[in-house]
């Protein structure tokens, strides 16, 4: 993997927030278009379903105010930008560059959410305003905690989402492969209904999955709902361990298949 | 001696490809079964390239130019055959390598298009572990060289495309690359620019001594910047020498244009034997080959009255353009 020193680092980020803020409006659009989790609230608490979880209301609105600002800072989208670069050649004077290509779209991803949290937090104020009792500050060591979980979620969804972006270099289009990914991210990542509420014969395989760990875990750190911490980061963990040298072996045998198409 | 610093043995490429008849009924086979064919592009091709030599490719359009830059640059991979630059094998794309290397495709571009150029320069720069005030500095020199200080700091989407090749160019040479790759670097410019842009590769090449390696389908690139030309022909190399003997090789004849001084001078120097191109009045253009040029001006001189003459080349575009439409040097 390609060499990443402090200075690249810190470039690479400042580059693309200043690209990202040449596109704030899309960016607060796509911060509003992530409100699913509030939507959910609201059929949860205007139908008791939380009294079936023994979770109070106020612990649900937190817990879905949670899953907006982790899902505000785990949205993956190289798959997306990456089939596009590949398909049409864009990404040739990149590969021949020292610092593999991913690193840039990693910086991408950063440097809008950084963007996108300025516009998260307004929304965070305009919940507050309507949902008063729920308000909350969790405790430092926790809140480190879960931004380290939510950047670890983040991972994960990338690493997914970069496997699958890969495999345009055979298939020309491997979006198609990861819209069969985006049904199960969405109902068991736990940004729809909390994990906990799932049936028991759902729970029983579920936890073996990522899927628990990308909005479930983070969200249930974050606004102090029961959970075990130290499984959900050894989770996060062996899944990073496991999806990241896949995705090194499927770049390096993709990048031999590249025909720089396009150019 | 200058020693290769490109060096390639029998390198060939083919690329699967499918196809597909056209219509419902074809759409419908080619869902069901594709029909993939390999096509070799590249056959058993040898060159090598001495370091700070300027090298032409020249073919038609898909005679496999492209396909050779860029395995050359590590771009794609091989499908046999042996490839060495500056020591390495391009396609294992070593950070080393890279760092010696830059390739520039005319319709391709890497700066980053809602930003000043001078961003994708510093991000450039930090890529290639050049610090930040050595940054400024060659920013500088070769923004100076290109004529671009204005513009870098207007949004890449607002400037001309001459202003946008000259940046791409500025963000490629960043890391004072020893061999350039150049694919079709003057596509889609007017006169002025191309002229420039040749001009600038010409002082980056005697300055720094780099090996540049050039497609174009604009001859006056070739004929103003490379003294050696590839000629390929459905991936194979037809021929591999210096220019002007290319051109003595493919057109043996010069043209010349004699003025005479009476309409019945010129009428009687038509009917003389000489091989006439064009007559229009007085003015007479004549072919003669190369090693006849001396006794026929004489002869001509002898026994008619002129005004002037002009001795030509034949245009490079069209002895040029014989080669690419035959393949056949």
């Amino acid at each position: 993997m390609s060499y990443l020193n402090r200075n690249k680092i810190i470039t690479l980020l400042k580059v693309q927030y200043s690209n990202m803020l040449e596109y704030r409006v899309e960016i607060a659009l796509w911060a509003i278009s992530g409100i699913i989790p509030f939507f959910m609230l609201n059929i949860w608490t205007n139908n008791n379903l939380n009294e079936s979880i023994n979770l109070s209301n106020v612990m649900l609105s937190r817990y879905f105010l949670s899953a907006f600002f982790v899902r505000q800072f785990s949205v993956v989208w190289v798959v997306f930008t990456f089939e596009e670069d590949a398909l049409l050649g864009k990404i040739s004077p990149y590969l021949i560059q020292p610092l593999n290509p991913f690193f840039r779209y990693i910086a991408q991803h950063l440097a809008e959410q950084i963007t996108r949290f300025p516009f998260a937090i307004i929304i965070a104020l305009i919940f507050f305003i309507f949902n008063r009792e729920s308000f909350w500050v969790p405790n430092i060591g926790i809140f480190l905690l879960s931004c380290i979980s939510t950047f670890f979620s983040f991972l994960i969804q990338f690493l997914i989402q970069s496997i699958i972006a890969c495999l345009c270099f055979w298939t020309e289009k491997a979006s198609s492969v990861e819209r069969l990914f985006f049904i199960p991210t969405l109902f068991l990542s736990g940004l729809l209904a909390p994990v906990i509420s799932f049936p028991e014969y759902v729970k029983s395989w579920i936890y073996i999955t990522p899927f628990p760990y990308l909005i479930d875990f983070p969200a249930n750190l974050l606004s102090g709902n029961k959970t075990n911490i130290i499984e959900g980061f050894i989770m996060q963990l062996f899944w990073i361990s496991i999806l990241f040298p896949t995705f090194r072996k499927i770049w390096s045998m993709g990048t031999k298949k590249y025909t720089a198409m396009g150019s | 001696m200058e020693k290769n610093i490109i060096q390639v043995e029998d390198l060939s490429k083919s690329f699967d490809i499918s196809s597909k008849e056209p219509g419902i009924k074809g759409t419908v086979k080619h869902f069901f079964k594709r029909e993939t064919k390999s096509i070799e592009v590249i056959k058993n091709i040898n060159f090598q390239i001495k370091k700070g030599e300027i090298v032409g490719f020249l073919g038609a359009n898909g005679a496999g130019k492209t396909t050779i830059l860029k395995m050359l640059c590590g771009l794609i991979y091989p499908s046999a055959g042996n490839l060495n630059v500056t020591g390495y094998l391009p396609y294992k794309r070593r950070h080393n390598f890279l760092k010696n290397i830059t390739l520039i495709m005319g319709q391709k571009q890497q700066l980053i298009w809602d930003l000043p150029p001078i961003e994708s320069f510093y991000l450039n720069a930090a890529i290639y572990d050049i610090e930040k005030y050595e940054a400024k500095r060659r920013i500088k020199k070769l923004s100076d060289m290109l004529e671009i200080d204005k513009e870098l700091f207007i949004p890449v989407r607002k400037l001309s495309l001459g202003q946008r090749m000259k940046a791409e160019l500025l963000a490629s040479l960043i890391h004072k690359p020893n061999i350039l790759f150049l694919d079709e670097p003057t596509l889609g410019l007017d006169i002025n620019a191309q002229r420039n842009l040749r001009k600038f590769l010409q002082i980056y090449n005697k300055e720094t001594d780099a090996t540049i390696c050039l497609t174009s389908h604009y001859m006056k690139d070739i004929t103003s910047l490379c003294k050696r030309v590839i000629c390929i022909h459905e991936g194979c190399i037809t021929y591999d020498g210096k220019l002007n003997k290319l051109l003595k090789k493919i057109s043996p004849l010069k043209d010349i244009l004699i003025v005479c001084k009476t309409d019945k001078d010129a009428k009687e120097l038509s009917n003389s034997g000489f091989t006439i191109k064009s007559r229009n009045q007085k003015e007479i253009i004549i072919s003669i080959k190369k090693e006849l040029i001396k006794p026929s001006l004489k002869e001509i001189l002898n026994k008619f009255d002129i005004e002037d003459l002009y001795i030509n080349e034949p245009p490079v575009d069209e002895i040029i353009g014989n080669i690419l439409i035959k393949g056949k040097v």
